[in-house]
């Protein structure tokens, strides 16, 4: 009994030290950041949530931007996925609120009657969808959207099947049997994924359709999250599963070129993802999709939007929301930030076009945005 | 049976107690009586509270597919509008995929865990006893998440995947062994599972077990008996209300379980007979996909939070009429 009295002292005391040493750490830490700081003379507290696939960039980002160029800001991103966060920013829980797909116009007027103002919206980010493979011989398979639609239909379930054989005309195709892996929860990866079959796909559209979960065929196996994926992949050696750009190139995975609108096969590159967000026409109100890409464009690939409100801000958080957001979109170590991690950056003609959409936050909070909203 | 308190001893009449307390003392008892009474119901507070909530969040589902048209609803297309109820929406893939892997967990972990729990009160030696005892305590604070981790990145390939296909080899004639065999399924999700249940099971049983009384046994060993008939006719016919009290315990936790079921599962909203299958349960379908939900699909979450909360009673109902059905047949005093 003593004994034991005495370990469970030295079990207590364990945390204690680690607190000690801990904030003794963060001591020195905040000092650094001090006088690396410089010029930040902002001081907010900002929220925001939304979707999990820009998360670890997110992270990054805030990391960084927190620590050398505004102390004074904290801001918290909460990955709740893309749902919870057109939920949240449309009950204003939330600073800026973030999604795979652009507010529709309902959800925009919803936010409108809400707010009191107009809500906006701009992508950040670009970021494609691979189709990883579990045997790295197949390493730079070609495929193409129907070949693809008919293995995740089922119609096509070997590797030799003619299909791919002649998409593949000089590769040694196994009889291996296809065992394809989708997502098991709902995800932006999987609406990418199923808008770009719909969009090119008839039967596809009218069979299964797009959204972040479907009705998949009989016989494929679902993973939780990328890794759940990524663990069907290589478990089975058939294995074939869609993952974020990201997530394969930190887990080396095997990738399949895919044919774009040009006939052109694509390896999944940061140069690809970039050239699709160039090809991509993006109208005015930033609702688009990347879709029918040619040229050197990869053809899978996504957007992450933000969205804020024209009115309703401290003015501290609205400059702190302007300031984050421009210094994400045009820092240049920002935006290799954003290449390490496998997303691709805006090009220069949308950034700009963005970061002017970005700094119409708050701007109706004056006297004249009443006058400017018919509602009030 | 063990968990349920015995008869408390009668309070001393209220004029007697006046005459032996006096000051604070006299309300002490009216006080603690009420805390304890308010602490009690509480919980019946947080539970009606909850149904409420969620059946009436979740009406609008029930109204469109219909209570048993939702329960055996076959397809599950969920519609992206803020509105109105536009999807289809059935619930028994992933009502069959809970009740499936906790069948498994219970076939592995209730003879499992009697075995064990004979095991430690009655034929290890002492010194293996205890700390056998503190592992399998230990094994019940390991949270699920860890034990799904575990199960998909070693012990689903490394060691049930082998045992599978050898199973598929031999027996993959029988509907329930039916291939392909694709890592991920119920029965993956139902071995960790049974794996996860199997600590808080044998703590019950090892307690229920250990405190039948000792003369019985001697009486039984005076009359001749072995080691085995013992154990199996005296010890575990006593004890069997508090082992069924522990198998619920331990489908309690099954039917629940969340994040191990997701990882281990495969997650698809179809269902098939073959326990190689992949499939959705209840809990984890909820948790996979609330994140990116849409307003409407939501409501249809809440809904099979509704249809889990039955199936839960449904199957507690049953267990205790089994208890007590078997008790009138054995003339055994169960219940």
């Amino acid at each position: 009994m003593r004994n034991g009295r005495s370990k469970l002292a030295v079990l207590a005391a364990i945390p204690l030290l680690a607190a000690a040493c801990s904030s003794g750490g963060d001591g020195t830490n905040d000092a650094g950041d001090g006088s690396n700081g410089g010029g930040g003379d902002l001081s907010a507290s900002l929220t925001g949530a939304g979707a999990s696939f820009p998360d670890p960039l997110f992270q990054d980002w805030i990391y960084t931007y927190s620590n050398d160029v505004q102390p004074g800001v904290s801001i918290n991103y909460q990955s709740v996925g893309s749902g919870a966060g057109v939920e949240q920013f449309l009950e204003q829980t939330v600073d800026f609120g973030s999604s795979e797909e652009p507010l529709s116009d309902e959800d925009l007027a919803a936010a409108a009657e809400a707010r009191g103002c107009k809500a906006v919206q701009f992508p950040v980010v670009f970021g494609a969808v691979v189709i990883a493979l579990s045997n790295p011989d197949l390493d730079g398979l070609v495929l193409d959207a129907e070949t693809i639609a008919a293995i995740y239909d089922r119609e096509i379930t070997t590797f030799d099947d003619p299909a791919i054989a002649e998409l593949n005309p000089d590769m040694d195709l196994p009889d291996d049997e296809i065992v394809p892996v989708h997502r098991s929860d709902g995800s932006g990866t999987t609406y990418v994924f199923s808008h770009y079959l719909s969009t090119e796909v008839e039967s596809w559209a009218d069979k299964y359709g797009e959204g972040k979960e479907l009705d998949w065929a009989d016989g494929l196996v679902g993973g939780q999250q990328n890794d759940g994926v990524a663990q069907g992949i290589t478990q089975n050696p058939g294995g074939l599963g869609y993952v974020n750009q990201s997530f394969a190139q930190e887990a080396d995975l095997a990738v399949a070129h895919i044919v774009n609108e040009d006939g052109n096969p694509i390896e999944p590159t940061l140069d690809a993802t970039i050239a699709a967000s160039e090809e991509a026409e993006i109208p005015e109100n930033f609702q688009f999709s990347i879709d029918n890409i040619g040229g050197e464009g990869y053809p899978i690939a996504g957007s992450n939007w933000i969205f804020t409100y024209t009115c309703g801000y401290d003015q501290a958080n609205a400059d702190a929301i302007i300031d984050f957001w421009t210094w994400a979109l045009t820092d240049e170590s920002a935006r290799e930030l954003a290449g390490e991690l496998g997303y691709a950056p805006l090009g220069e003609g949308l950034t700009d076009r963005v970061v002017a959409e970005l700094e119409k936050t708050n701007s109706e909070n004056g006297g004249d945005a009443g006058a400017e909203e018919g509602e009030e | 049976m063990s968990t349920e308190a015995r008869e408390a001893p009668q309070a001393p009449e209220d004029s007697q107690r006046g005459t032996l307390h006096s000051g604070r003392g006299r309300f002490a008892d009216p006080v603690f009586k009420w805390i304890v009474a308010v602490c009690g119901t509480t919980v019946l507070i947080i539970l009606a509270l909850m149904v409420i909530r969620t059946t009436s969040e979740a009406w609008p589902v029930f109204a469109k597919e219909g209570f048993f048209g939702f329960l055996l609803g076959e397809s599950w297309n969920p519609g992206g509008s803020r509105t109105e109820i536009t999807g289809t929406y059935g619930a028994w893939p992933f009502i069959y995929g809970t009740m499936i892997t906790s069948v498994i967990a219970i076939a592995i972990a209730l003879p499992l865990s009697v075995m064990v729990a004979v095991y430690l009160t009655h034929l290890a030696p002492r010194r293996l006893a205890k700390p056998l005892s503190y592992t399998v305590e230990l094994l019940a604070a390991v949270p699920s998440v860890i034990f799904g981790l575990w199960g998909l990145h070693w012990f689903l390939p490394n060691v049930l995947r082998p045992f599978f296909d050898g199973l598929e080899a031999v027996l993959g004639w029988f509907f329930l062994f039916e291939g392909p065999v694709r890592g991920v399924g119920y029965l993956p999700a139902g071995i960790v599972l049974g794996i996860m249940i199997l600590p808080i099971m044998t703590a019950i049983i090892r307690e229920v077990v250990a405190v039948q009384p000792v003369e019985q046994q001697m009486a039984a060993y005076a009359l001749g008996s072995t080691r085995w008939e013992v154990i199996t006719k005296v010890i575990l016919p006593a004890s069997f209300s508090g082992i069924v009290a522990a198998a619920m315990l331990g489908l309690g936790r099954a039917l629940g379980e969340t994040i191990a079921v997701l990882m281990l599962i495969g997650g698809s909203q179809s269902w098939g007979a073959s326990l190689f299958g992949t499939g959705s349960s209840m809990a984890s379908h909820i948790a996979a996909t609330f994140g990116e939900s849409s307003p409407e699909s939501r409501i249809a979450l809440m809904a099979i939070g509704v249809a889990l909360f039955l199936v839960t009673m449904i199957v507690n109902i049953l267990a205790r009429v089994i208890v007590w059905r078997l008790g009138q047949i054995t003339g055994d005093a169960a219940v």
